[in-house]
C-alpha cells in the first residue's frame, strides 16, 4: 500500500486517514464528520476561503479554514468549541447582511445558504446593527441570466466555474472592505459581455443571485 | 571588472574628499517632507543668490535627516572658517539672504538659526551633538540620509558603497545567510519573521526562477520610514537586493511601491539606472555570474497590497486579495515561483550587517531582537520626524528624549504603535522597551515602524473608530469574517461615538474583536481588532463615559459635547464669535454685552472656540450636552 502518501489524523477524537495535501474539509467529510461550507469546491486550487464556515481548531495552529488548510501527520483536529463559536458568527453575519426576501426568492426550497444555517441552526440574528446595505439594480439584460447583486454573498464561486468553462471570465469582484461585490467591467449589462447563457454559474450559486430567466 | 569598481571607488572618494575638505557646500533637504516646509523655494532662492553674488559654493540637494519638525534643513560647510558643518533649521526664503550674506559671504556663521554642528561617527555616520536626542539614537538605516544627495551614486560609492556587494559576491550564499544569522536580524516589516530562515527557506527550493520583491507599499497612516529611505539612500535598499539575490538565486526583483510616493519613484529610477551603469546591476554582476535586475512597480492605491500575497496578485496584474498560506510565498509566490519579499529596511539592514558583520548587528538591541528600529513620530508629538532607536529602548525615551514630548505642555495619553492594525498604549506602557515580543505582549505589534502619539484632547473611542473605519474600507473583503465583522465593529463605535451605545456593546465590541482576530485568512484583519482591543483593555472608563454618561471625557465626540460662552470671561465689547459665526447662533445681552450661544441654532463647528482671543478663553466646550442647562441656570441665577 502507498502508505507514505497517507496520513493519519485525529478529528473530534476520531481516527481519520487521509491523503497527504489532502485539505481537512473533504478528509472529515470522506470519514462522514460533517463541517459546515459554502464556497468549498474540491478542485479549487488554490481553494476559495470566502465563507468562513468551515472554521476548525487545529491543536497548535489555532482557527483555520479547514477548506484551505492540508493535514499533515498527526494533526489534531477539534470541529467543535472556537471552531463552531466563529462558524456561527460568521453564519449570523451573513445572515444579516441578505436580504432575506426569501418568499418571492426564486431559489425558495432549493436554497444551499439557507440549507447550511438551518444545518447550523442559526437564525437570522437581531442583536446586531443593521447593515443597511444600499440596493443595486438587477441586471436583467442577458436573455438567459439573471443578476442580482443585491443577493450576493461573494462567495466567488461563479468566478471560479466560469473561469474554468470558459477561460475568460465577463465578471469579477470590485471594490474593497465591506464594499466588496461581484460586477461586469465598468458595471456594464451582462448581455454586453462576453457571456455565453451557459447557466454553469447558476448551478453553483448558494443564493439567487444568479438565476435563469426561466426558473424565475 | 573588480578594478573597475576600485576604480569608480577611488575616484568617487577623491571628489568627495575635495567636497568635504575644501569646498563651500551647501546642502538643501529637499525630500517630501522638506517641500511640504517649501525647500523648493529655499533651494531656489538659495540658487539665485549665490548666482547674483558670484559666490563658489555647491549646493547639494539631499535627502531627510529624520529631523522633519524643523525642515527646510540646510546644511552649510564651510572649511575656510574653521567650523564644522553647521546644520540650520526652519530656513524659508526669508532667512536665505541672512545666510549668504552672513556666512557664504561673510565670516559670520549665523547661529540664531543653527540647530547645531554635524560630526561624524568613526564609521562616518553623522550626528549633531548639540541635539540629546543624537546620544540615544544609533542610526544604521538612517547612516547616509541628509548627508549624501541620493541622486549622486558617487556619494554613495564614497562612503564605501558597493564594495560591500563587491564582497559579498566572492562569498558563498550559505556563509551570507549565516552571516544574517549571526545577526540575527528579523524583517522589519512588522511580523519579524527571521530573515535568514526565509532566505534558507528560499535557497533550498530547487524551483526556477526565483523572484525577490522589496516592499515599499507604505500604506499606514502617520507612517513614512520607508519613505523617507528611498527617498534619501535608494543605493543602500538596492545594495541589500542584490546581496539578497545572490543568496536565493534570483534572477529578477521589484520594488513595489506606492504611486503616491511620486518622488521616490522619481529617485528610484535615477538610482536604478545608475546601478545599472556602474555594473551592480544587470548581467554578470561585478563578473561573478550573478545577473539580477529590478524594476519599479507603482501600486494602484491599496492598502492591502502591503500585505505579501496580496502584493504578488498585483505585480501579476490581478486583483489584490490576501490568499491563504500555505504555501508560503518563498515556496510558490510570484508566478507560481520561489519569491521573498521584504521591507525597505531589512535590505538596508542586509547591506549594513554585511559590512559590518554579524556580531557587531547582535550586540545592538536585545536578545530576542537585535539591532536598530526605526521610528516615524506623528501625531501630538513636539518633534514630528524618523527616529532610529536600538531595539529595546523605552517608549518614554523615545517619544519625550527623542521626540521632545506633547507640545502645549498637554498631558501624554497614548501612543499608537504599529500602524492601523497596531495598539494604543498607555502612559503605564510607556517605559515597554520597543522589541517585538514586548510589543506583542502589550496588544501592539511593531509593524513598520509608524508611531502616533496622541494627548489628552483625542478621544480613544475616536481613535480605535477611525482606525476600525480606515481598515473596514481598505480590507479586500474576500472573506466574510474580515468584511462583516470588522463592518458590524465599526457600526458599534459609530453609535458609541454618537452617545447610541450600550453597556452591551461595550460585551459584543470586545467579543467581534477576539473573533475577527482568530478567525481571518490574513494578517490585515486579524490584526484589525488591535485598536479596539487595546483601548477597550487600556481605557475602558472613557468607553463607559461614552455609552453609560452619554459624555466624552476628551470633548470630542461632536454630538456628545456642546459649546458654551462662560459669562464672567466674555470680554463684552468683542464681537469675534457673533461675527464669525455661520448659523447666527450667538447672540449679545442688550444690557450686559455678554454674549449667549442659542444652542438649538448652533451647529457645534467650533468657530468661537478658534476665534476666542486667548486672554480671555470664555469658549468651552462641556459633556455630557445637557450640562450646559445646568451651567446656563447656575449663570442665570
Amino acid at each position: 500500500m502507498a502508505k507514505e502518501h497517507s496520513v493519519d489524523i485525529i478529528i473530534d477524537g476520531k481516527q481519520v486517514r487521509a491523503e497527504a495535501g489532502e485539505k481537512i474539509l473533504w478528509a472529515a467529510l470522506s470519514a462522514g464528520i460533517e463541517i459546515p461550507h459554502l464556497c468549498a469546491i474540491e478542485e479549487a486550487d488554490p481553494p476559495l476561503g470566502t465563507c468562513s464556515l468551515c472554521l476548525v481548531e487545529v491543536e497548535g495552529r489555532g482557527v483555520v479554514a479547514s477548506c484551505v488548510e492540508p493535514v499533515s501527520e498527526g494533526m489534531v483536529v477539534h470541529t467543535r468549541g472556537r471552531g463552531s463559536a466563529l462558524r456561527r458568527r460568521a453564519m449570523e453575519l451573513l445572515l444579516a447582511d441578505h436580504p432575506m426576501t426569501c418568499k418571492e426568492c426564486p431559489k425558495k426550497g432549493k436554497c444551499e445558504f439557507l440549507k447550511v444555517a438551518r444545518a447550523m441552526k442559526v437564525k437570522r440574528p437581531t442583536h446586531y446593527r443593521p447593515f443597511a446595505r444600499v440596493e443595486l439594480p438587477v441586471d436583467t439584460s442577458h436573455p438567459r441570466i439573471i443578476f442580482d447583486p443585491n443577493q450576493c454573498i461573494r462567495c466567488g464561486r461563479c468566478l471560479w466555474v466560469c473561469k474554468e468553462r470558459l477561460g475568460e471570465v465577463p465578471f469579477d469582484f470590485i471594490n474593497k472592505g465591506y464594499e466588496m461585490c461581484i460586477s461586469t467591467f465598468m458595471s456594464r449589462p451582462l448581455a454586453e459581455t462576453s457571456c455565453t447563457g451557459c447557466g454553469a454559474c447558476v448551478e453553483v450559486c448558494p443564493v439567487a443571485a444568479l438565476c435563469l430567466k426561466e426558473q424565475a | 571588472m573588480q578594478g573597475h569598481l576600485n576604480d569608480l571607488q577611488q575616484r568617487a572618494q577623491k571628489k568627495w574628499e575635495q567636497l568635504e575638505g575644501e569646498a563651500l557646500t551647501v546642502r538643501i533637504g529637499t525630500p517630501t517632507c522638506g517641500r511640504a516646509a517649501g525647500a523648493l523655494d529655499t533651494l531656489q532662492d538659495f540658487r539665485e543668490r549665490i548666482e547674483k553674488e558670484g559666490v563658489e559654493a555647491h549646493i547639494i540637494e539631499v535627502g531627510c535627516m529624520g529631523l522633519c519638525f524643523a525642515e527646510p534643513l540646510v546644511i552649510i560647510h564651510k572649511p575656510k572658517s574653521g567650523l564644522p558643518p553647521i546644520l540650520y533649521g526652519f530656513i524659508t526664503q526669508q532667512h536665505v539672504q541672512r545666510l549668504v550674506e552672513g556666512f557664504l559671504l561673510g565670516d559670520d556663521p549665523c547661529l540664531e538659526l543653527a540647530l547645531g554642528t554635524v560630526e561624524f561617527k568613526e564609521d562616518g555616520t553623522p550626528y549633531i551633538p548639540e541635539l540629546a536626542r543624537f546620544e540615544i539614537e544609533e542610526r544604521l538605516v538612517l547612516r547616509n540620509c541628509g548627508y549624501i544627495d541620493p541622486l549622486d551614486i558617487g556619494h554613495y560609492l564614497a562612503r564605501g558603497g558597493y564594495l560591500t556587494l563587491q564582497r559579498a559576491l566572492q562569498m558563498e550564499p550559505d556563509a551570507i545567510i549565516l552571516e544574517i544569522e549571526r545577526a540575527k536580524l528579523r524583517g522589519r516589516g512588522g511580523a519579524g519573521f527571521s530573515t535568514a530562515r526565509k532566505w534558507r527557506g528560499c535557497r533550498e527550493i530547487e524551483a526556477r526562477p526565483k523572484y525577490l520583491i522589496c516592499n515599499a507599499d507604505e500604506g499606514d497612516p502617520g507612517a513614512f520610514m520607508d519613505r523617507v529611505v528611498l527617498e534619501s539612500d535608494p543605493h543602500s535598499v538596492i545594495e541589500g537586493m542584490v546581496i539578497a539575490a545572490h543568496v536565493i538565486g534570483a534572477s529578477q526583483g521589484f520594488v513595489y511601491t506606492r504611486a503616491e510616493y511620486p518622488l521616490v519613484i522619481e529617485r528610484l529610477k535615477v538610482a536604478l539606472s545608475q546601478a545599472r551603469e556602474i555594473g551592480a546591476l544587470g548581467e554578470n554582476i561585478f563578473d561573478s555570474g550573478l545577473s539580477f535586475d529590478i524594476e519599479l512597480v507603482a501600486g494602484a492605491g491599496a492598502f492591502v497590497c502591503g500585505e505579501s500575497t496580496a502584493m504578488i496578485y498585483s505585480i501579476e496584474g490581478k486583483r489584490p486579495m490576501p490568499r491563504v498560506r500555505p504555501p508560503r510565498s518563498v515556496e510558490r509566490g510570484l508566478w507560481q515561483k520561489p519569491t521573498v519579499v521584504n521591507n525597505v529596511k531589512t535590505f538596508a539592514l542586509v547591506q549594513r550587517i554585511m559590512e559590518q558583520g554579524g556580531e557587531r548587528f547582535s550586540r545592538i538591541g536585545t536578545v530576542g531582537s537585535t539591532g536598530t528600529a526605526v521610528f516615524a513620530l506623528a501625531g501630538r508629538v513636539q518633534q514630528i520626524g524618523l527616529v532610529e532607536v536600538p531595539m529595546g529602548t523605552s517608549l518614554r525615551k523615545v517619544i519625550f528624549d527623542v521626540g521632545g514630548g506633547i507640545p502645549e505642555g498637554r498631558r501624554f495619553k497614548a501612543v499608537q504603535i504599529g500602524g492601523p492594525a497596531g495598539g494604543c498604549l498607555p502612559e503605564s506602557s510607556l517605559d515597554l522597551p520597543v522589541d517585538y515580543d514586548s510589543l506583542r505582549q502589550a496588544g501592539a505589534i511593531m509593524g513598520s515602524g509608524g508611531m502616533i502619539c496622541l494627548d489628552e484632547n483625542n478621544c480613544m473611542v475616536e481613535t480605535a473608530r477611525y482606525f476600525l473605519d480606515f481598515l473596514c474600507r481598505e480590507s479586500c473583503g474576500k472573506c466574510s469574517m474580515g468584511r462583516l465583522v470588522t463592518k458590524q465593529m465599526l457600526l458599534i463605535l459609530e453609535d458609541i461615538v454618537k452617545g447610541q451605545g450600550t453597556e452591551a456593546d461595550l460585551d459584543l465590541l470586545a467579543a467581534l474583536a477576539h473573533d475577527v482576530a482568530e478567525g481571518t485568512i490574513c494578517n490585515l484583519c486579524s490584526s484589525a481588532a488591535n485598536p479596539t482591543l487595546t483601548t477597550l483593555r487600556y481605557f475602558r472608563a472613557e468607553y463607559e463615559a461614552h455609552v453609560k454618561e452619554k459624555r466624552c471625557p476628551a470633548l470630542i465626540c461632536r454630538e456628545l459635547i456642546t459649546y458654551y460662552i462662560v459669562p464672567e470671561q466674555c470680554e463684552r465689547g468683542c464681537d469675534h464669535c457673533v461675527l464669525t459665526c455661520p448659523t447666527e447662533a450667538i447672540t449679545t445681552d442688550e444690557r450686559t454685552r455678554r454674549k449667549r450661544i442659542l444652542q438649538d441654532k448652533c451647529v457645534k463647528c467650533g468657530t468661537c472656540l478658534d476665534v476666542c482671543p486667548p486672554e480671555y478663553r470664555a469658549v468651552i466646550k462641556v459633556s455630557p450636552p445637557e450640562k450646559v442647562k445646568e451651567l446656563e441656570k447656575a449663570a442665570g441665577g
